[in-house]
């Protein structure tokens, strides 16, 4: 899960990393008024009008925010809201501003970059350093790479004071940043340590006018996998995922909305994405369908979730066939075949009977139970196909056949996009 | 002789009186494994009927070895619990520890790989997140399907579990000395390049199939190794071509991010080294059918 860059800062600041003061607002309104506050403050404390005042941050989960014109600076509370106004619901990159950080500007002297992240190749933790910040990490590897240094952390000893000085120094940065910067650095790692983070990520680090090392940005990604033992909801992004996302998350289903025609259920990781290849290679053929979602309905999944899974699949307005995919491991044929059964049932009962095809294949663990219980069932809108490849190709061929639905059925379904 | 585990090898489930440990415990035991007993410390001395089979639990995984001879540990336990067990498992020096459980936070994982690594790597870890190891008509450790395919002499390795079991089944005709489960997460024990290695030095594995998908660059070094070290036909396939960049696809690790981690730059670097890339599973299927039965 990755954080925006407020939320990351209020991480950050409980871990002692220093930052820009800084608050987020959703309204224009919202940010002329801190910027008033910051502007009294300023006035109160004798320090006149400071220019510019603020810096006006779009808050959205991906880089390139100032190329898009989503980072402003403002030098009074009207042109804040102004600017506000006018990053407020933006589009960078497919992600809609729907916050912005209004923070206190900084006075930079130089910029540098500091991260620690999960090295997979090293299975352990890698500390990056570099004189060389505030432009893409990846230009610097690419076109100075003695100017990034990379230095492993052994998860069992962590950061101590002695290696943060290390870090800061293999990175090059000028004696008089190391000191602030190795107190950054080591608080830094207790953000990665305490939070469950896959990446931390300063890019500027910066040393001010006045000699101190602050954090001017920050990008924080959690491991999803550590949900039970931290406080993530504290975290909240309304409306980034997909509702239909939302709702199969509700049913603790795995569940990744794409944007073709067949919906896709199958079982184990691996499978179902294989299984999206499999389908967007045979949708070539008739026209370029593509895979409609990916859906993992997991290892010995009962017949409920299987009925979850095409309750969800189904709901989807962009779906005209269905692919099922299952090669009973730990999974029983017979199950899923009886989920598919009393799913269709489910949705007849309610008033939304299935329509659209359905292609089953199954294999491995009871699979010829499972075949029998839907060759019993005479389902009108079920298929079943022997292999892989060719269920693939059925379920595109039905796809492209079926025609659109009619705009009046979409109102229960996805709104992507919208 | 296979890899990593014979038909002597010695099993005990750690977390065995679990749902997940028992049901498992006792589908090994169906399979032939030769399962000596499990751990849960707060059931020592009793005991579980598995698979018709009376099964000794001890507190600890030391307690279990000095019992009972094992040497493998086939770990269910749950995620809060995973690390302890594993650090555990490597206290005791069990040669092979192979972890199931799924949703370990991957700070817990690097933590008991650091400290395997410190204890001189006398534990060799697969997984966490992973369906097992097995070598058929020897010994099944793990939650691999016993019955899907044969002993042969196909080296399987991959990261995904029912594309094992789907390739596993499509050449079941040929057969496998071994299968090896090594797990979807951003860290784990046993790699890509640890199997190859071992397939490359065992005299019963002809030919090799590695299964790979979207995620880091274990694809990209397993090729440069393969180009150097391995001199068995090795056949390829990679899932996750449609995959979007920035979505998990159900494996914690499995995400494009940016332009790294895509299905395609790993065909590619496989391909560089003469490695054939099947485009489905049955592509693959056909490709090393080819290798191993030449017309």
């Amino acid at each position: 899960m990755d954080l925006f860059e407020y939320q990351a800062k209020e991480l950050f600041a409980e871990h002692g990393v220093p930052i820009p003061r800084g608050q987020v607002a959703y309204t224009a309104q919202q940010a002329g008024e801190i910027a008033a506050g910051y502007a009294a403050e300023a006035r109160a404390a004798g320090k006149g009008d400071p220019k510019p005042l603020v810096v006006i941050k779009a808050q959205v989960k991906t880089g390139g925010r100032g190329k898009a014109g989503g980072v402003k600076l403002a030098d009074t509370p009207e042109e804040a809201e102004q600017k506000a106004a006018r990053i407020l619901g933006m589009d960078i990159k497919g992600h809609t501003v729907h916050s912005v950080l209004v923070a206190q500007d900084t006075d930079i002297a130089a910029e540098y970059y500091l991260s620690f992240l999960v090295d997979r190749a090293e299975r352990s933790y890698l500390a990056m350093c570099s004189v060389a910040g505030g432009v893409e990490i990846e230009e610097v590897a690419r076109t100075k790479p003695h100017a990034l240094a990379r230095i492993l952390i052994d998860p069992l000893a962590g950061v101590t004071a002695m290696q943060a000085e290390e870090i800061v120094r293999a990175g090059g940065l000028p004696a008089e940043a190391q000191a602030g910067a190795a107190e950054l650095a080591e608080r830094l790692w207790a953000v990665f340590d305490q939070a469950d983070a896959t990446l931390v990520e300063v890019n500027p680090l910066v040393y001010t006018g006045d000699g101190r090392v602050i954090a001017l940005d920050a990008k924080v990604t959690l491991d999803d996998n550590a949900a039970y033992r931290q406080q993530f909801d504290r975290f909240p992004d309304p409306g980034a995922d997909d509702p239909l996302e939302e709702r199969a998350k509700a049913k603790h289903l795995n569940y990744v909305k794409l944007d073709g025609a067949v919906g896709i259920i199958g079982n184990g990781a691996g499978l179902v994405m294989s299984t999206l290849d499999v389908v967007a290679y045979a949708g070539e053929e008739f026209g370029g369908i593509r895979p409609a979602n990916f859906l993992d309905i997991g290892g010995g999944a009962s017949a409920e979730v299987m009925a979850n899974g095409l309750e969800i699949v189904l709901s989807d307005t962009d779906v005209r066939s269905v692919l099922v995919n299952v090669f009973g491991g730990i999974t029983s044929c017979d199950a899923v075949a009886n989920g598919i059964v009393s799913a269709i049932g489910l949705l007849a009962d309610r008033g939304e009977p299935v329509r659209h095809p359905i292609v089953v294949r199954l294999d491995g663990n009871n699979a010829a139970a499972g075949r029998r219980i839907l060759s019993d069932a005479a389902l009108p809108t079920v298929e079943q196909v022997a292999t892989m490849d060719d269920a693939a190709r059925r379920a595109a061929e039905l796809a492209a056949a079926a025609p659109a639905r009619d705009p009046g059925a979409g109102q229960r379904g996805s709104t992507r996009g919208a | 002789m296979a890899i990593f585990l014979t038909a002597d090898s010695r099993i005990i489930v750690q977390g065995i009186t679990g749902s997940e440990g028992r049901k498992h415990g006792a589908r090994m035991i169906a399979a032939g494994s030769n399962v000596v007993g499990g751990t849960n410390p707060r059931k020592a001395g009793q005991t579980v009927e598995l698979s018709g089979r009376t099964v000794p639990v001890f507190g600890t995984v030391a307690d279990a070895m000095a019992s009972t001879g094992a040497d493998v540990s086939v770990v269910f336990v749950p995620p809060a619990g995973t690390k302890d067990a594993v650090v555990e498992a490597i206290d005791a020096g069990i040669p092979l520890a192979i972890v199931i459980t799924e949703g370990i936070p991957v700070h817990d994982t690097a933590t008991f790989w650091a400290y395997a690594c410190a204890a001189g790597n006398a534990t060799r870890i697969v997984g966490p997140n992973c369906p097992g190891v097995a070598s058929p008509s020897k010994s099944n450790a793990g939650i691999i399907p016993a019955d899907i395919t044969t002993e042969g002499r196909i080296g399987l390795v991959s990261k995904s579990g029912t594309l094992t079991y789907q390739m596993m089944y499509e050449l079941r005709d040929i057969g496998f000395s071994t299968a090896v489960g090594i797990g979807g997460d951003p860290i784990i024990g046993t790699t890509h390049i640890d199997c190859l290695q071992a397939f490359q030095d065992d005299p019963e594995t002809d030919a090799i199939v590695m299964i790979g998908e979207i995620g880091g660059d274990a694809e990209e070094r397993a090729a440069a190794f393969i180009e150097k070290s391995v001199s068995k036909p090795v056949v390829a396939y990679v899932a996750g071509f449609t995959a979007p960049e920035g979505k998990t696809m159900g494996h914690a690790g499995a995400i494009i991010s940016g332009s790294a981690g895509t299905a395609q730059a790993k065909k590619e670097a496989l391909e560089k080294v003469g490695v054939r890339v099947g485009r489905t599973p049955s592509g693959t299927a056909q490709l090393v059918r080819e290798i191993m039965r030449p017309s």
